[in-house]
């Protein structure tokens, strides 16, 4: 008889270290939504390989029961992308903030989108530093005064991580909330079965040092069209967007990247050699 | 007037910075350097210093905003962490050989991996052969005093290198103590006209484009290279003597006279010798104390300044003990001890006769160094001057 073990539930991506985030950060619902969507795909635990920068956001792979790597801040995309390279069987996320991902991780950003890599890489935005305890980053308004750093506002005009991922090349580009987490979850499903660089940048608040964040679960809103397919139009619809529209925004069609002049060798590759 | 307040070590360093009077600051935050620039921050938003902030995007846009600052005349300032100055290492690496007085606070912090945020020397200590110099602070007090002191070291025209100023990270940065803030006047007469730098900068008179390519095999490439490596070296060698004279001038301004390269306490008739760096030393002093009440003959040296290094005092106020336990908030990977240990060794060479030393290492990670493990290692070090040999080191928080 053929005994089939039962399907993994999210609980079963979900490890027994207890987080330490803030009670109400949006983090937990990412959390959540990244076990959701990796149930639902059904991937066996040891097919995924999930990599993060340093941050309060970045400790998410210790959370879930999937392989995790906890890297230096700014550079999880480095070495997702080294990890994707290396063993391309494997299903790799990547996870971090705005500050580690487009402040000194920015650089990464721009080549990821562009090289295109087949992995999915989550942005949880709350517009702060918070493991530094609530400096502006990158995607802060420019007169946001709170932080002691900068008390009169930066000054600076803030990105769009959106619009700067459709310019850099990314495949795939969602933007999704945390107070709604089966959307974001079903936002990972799509961005990992998408071929190529997926983006996905949730709106996460910090409660402690952006307690206005609460609001934006009334200020969000769903995106009116489908997923644009051209990049014009999605440049055309992101340019009028108030950076609150949840949804798909853009699924393109570019081939992944594969490294020049190398067949690299699959698990199951490597396991047939070595039966032979 | 001067004032006195009760101050955490990173808002002595603020205020030590911010009395330098520094026309440039470039930041980023970590952990526990952060409150150190938001201090900064304020005083430049209360209008009690005229500086511009830039809060960049990475630490090594910090260091290379800076060099063009410096380049351009100004008088910088900033302050990292361990990963901080990891990342900053590649324009960090350039600075002494482009002889920029620049003044970064350390505030100094364990070293990955593992992953730790806590207190520790290994960012420092891993950086000490780049040819900035080196002062580590004791307490809240000599954070403030000292980073004045490195501008004008910094800034001598025989000099002409970076500074570090060190002070630990917990214990320092937000332990809190009562500090005299020098007065405004005193220090701007203590560092007198602003002249940062001379040598390189954007002077119509002068034109010049900085650092062009050297080296090679032929023409004039290898002896100008060797020329400016020989020209760093001359400049920490005269460190030394304005490293003391500048303590020397601070103390008779201010009342406060600090060791400048190395402290002495209770070496007159010492037989065994602690040495120590940076916030420790005050438990240390208090074992050193202990030991004494109990009849042996114990005395510490502590050292200030770790780059350059001072040699000769270091080995001739050790000289006459029978045995010196050296205590590292570092490890030295490779040697497979402290490092400061390793320097210590490296000093005593000069020595006509052999003195015994070991290696403790202990405050990795934010751990204590408690009086009473300033008190196990100086009855091993005990020990060892009767004759029981260390080849290891003994590593003190281990069974904490
Ligand atoms: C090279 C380096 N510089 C600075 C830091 C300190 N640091 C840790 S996390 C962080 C920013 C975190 O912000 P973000 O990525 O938005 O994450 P959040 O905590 O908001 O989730 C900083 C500046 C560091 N770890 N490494
Ligand atoms: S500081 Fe902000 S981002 Fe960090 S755990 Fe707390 S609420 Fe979340
Ligand atoms: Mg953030």
């Amino acid at each position: 008889m053929n005994v089939q073990a039962p399907p993994l539930t999210h609980n079963d991506y979900k490890s027994d270290v207890k987080p330490i985030w803030c009670p109400g950060c949006g983090d937990y619902a990412v959390l959540s939504a990244v076990t959701r969507a990796l149930a639902d795909l059904g991937r066996p635990r040891e097919q995924i390989a999930f990599i993060s920068g340093i941050g309060c956001s970045s400790r998410i792979p210790a959370y879930t029961n999937v392989y995790g790597f906890h890297g230096v801040h700014g550079r999880a995309l480095a070495i997702a992308a080294g990890v994707k390279l290396a063993r391309p069987d494997l299903t790799v996320l990547a996870a971090g903030g705005d500050g580690d991902g487009l402040s000194i991780g920015g650089n990464h950003f721009m080549h990821a989108c562009r090289r295109n890599v087949d992995m999915t890489y989550i942005v949880m935005d709350n517009e702060v530093y918070g493991m530094t305890k609530g400096q502006a980053s990158p995607t802060t308004a420019p007169d946001w005064c709170k932080s002691k750093l900068t008390p009169e506002g930066t000054g600076i005009a803030p990105v769009d991580p959106c619009r700067l991922a459709l310019a850099a090349g990314a495949n795939f580009i969602a933007r999704g909330f945390a107070g709604n987490p089966n959307e974001v979850a079903r936002f990972i499903v799509e961005g990992i079965n998408h071929p190529g660089f997926s983006f996905i940048q949730v709106l996460s608040p910090c409660v402690t040092y952006r307690p206005e964040q609460r609001e934006w679960k009334s200020i969000v809103h769903p995106a009116d069209a489908s997923p644009a397919q051209i990049m014009a139009e999605a440049m055309h619809r992101l340019a009028a967007d108030d950076g609150f529209t949840t949804g798909v925004l853009f699924q393109g069609n570019r081939a992944p990247f594969q490294p020049i002049g190398k067949n690299v060798a699959t698990f199951a590759d490597l396991e047939r050699k070595f039966e032979s | 007037m001067s004032k006195v307040v009760v101050i955490d070590g990173n808002e002595a360093a603020a205020w030590g910075a911010a009395l330098s009077r520094p026309d440039m600051v470039a930041v980023y935050p970590i952990t526990p350097q952060s409150s150190l620039v938001e201090y900064l921050a304020k005083f430049i938003a209360d209008g009690r210093m005229d500086a511009d902030l830039m809060d960049v995007e990475g630490e090594h846009s910090v260091l290379s905003v800076l060099h063009g600052a410096c380049l351009a005349g100004a008088r910088t300032y900033s302050a990292t962490s361990a990963q901080g100055l990891a990342y900053m290492f590649e324009p960090y690496f350039r600075t002494p050989g482009l002889r920029l007085p620049m003044v970064v606070s350390l505030v100094n912090r364990d070293s990955v991996s593992p992953t730790c945020v806590w207190g520790g020397q290994q960012d420092a200590m891993t950086v000490k052969e780049v040819g900035w110099i080196h002062m580590f602070c004791e307490n809240q007090q000599e954070i403030c005093d000292t980073i004045p002191i490195a501008y004008k070291v910094a800034e001598h025209p025989e000099v002409m290198l970076p500074v570090n100023v060190n002070h630990d990270g917990n214990y320092l940065s937000y332990g809190v103590a009562k500090v005299e803030l020098p007065d405004q006047a005193v220090v701007d007469s203590f560092l007198g006209e602003k002249n940062v730098n001379w040598h390189a900068c954007l002077d119509p008179e002068r034109p010049m484009a900085v650092d062009p390519l050297t080296g090679g095999a032929t023409g004039a490439g290898p002896a100008t290279f060797v020329r400016y490596r020989k020209g760093l070296c001359s400049g920490m060698r005269a460190a030394l003597d304005v490293i003391v004279e500048a303590h020397a001038d601070w103390g008779r301004r201010t009342g406060r006279h600090w060791s400048p390269l190395i402290e002495k306490y209770r070496m007159e008739d010492a037989e065994v010798a602690l040495v120590t760096i940076g916030s420790m030393s005050g438990a240390a002093k208090d074992a050193v104390d202990e030991a004494r009440l109990d009849g042996r003959r114990l005395g510490l040296v502590k050292i200030k300044t770790f780059r350059p290094f001072p040699v000769v005092q270091v080995a001739q106020a050790l000289s006459k003990v029978r045995a010196i336990g050296v205590v590292d908030r570092a490890v030295n990977f490779g040697w497979n001890c402290g490092p400061v240990f390793q320097e210590v060794l490296a000093a005593l060479y000069h020595l006509p006769l052999r003195v015994p030393a070991m290696s403790f290492i202990g405050g990795l990670a934010g751990a204590d160094i408690t009086v009473e493990h300033f008190s196990q290692a100086i009855d091993r070090t005990l020990r060892l001057a009767a004759g029981e040999l260390a080849v290891e080191p003994v590593w003190l928080n281990e069974n904490d």
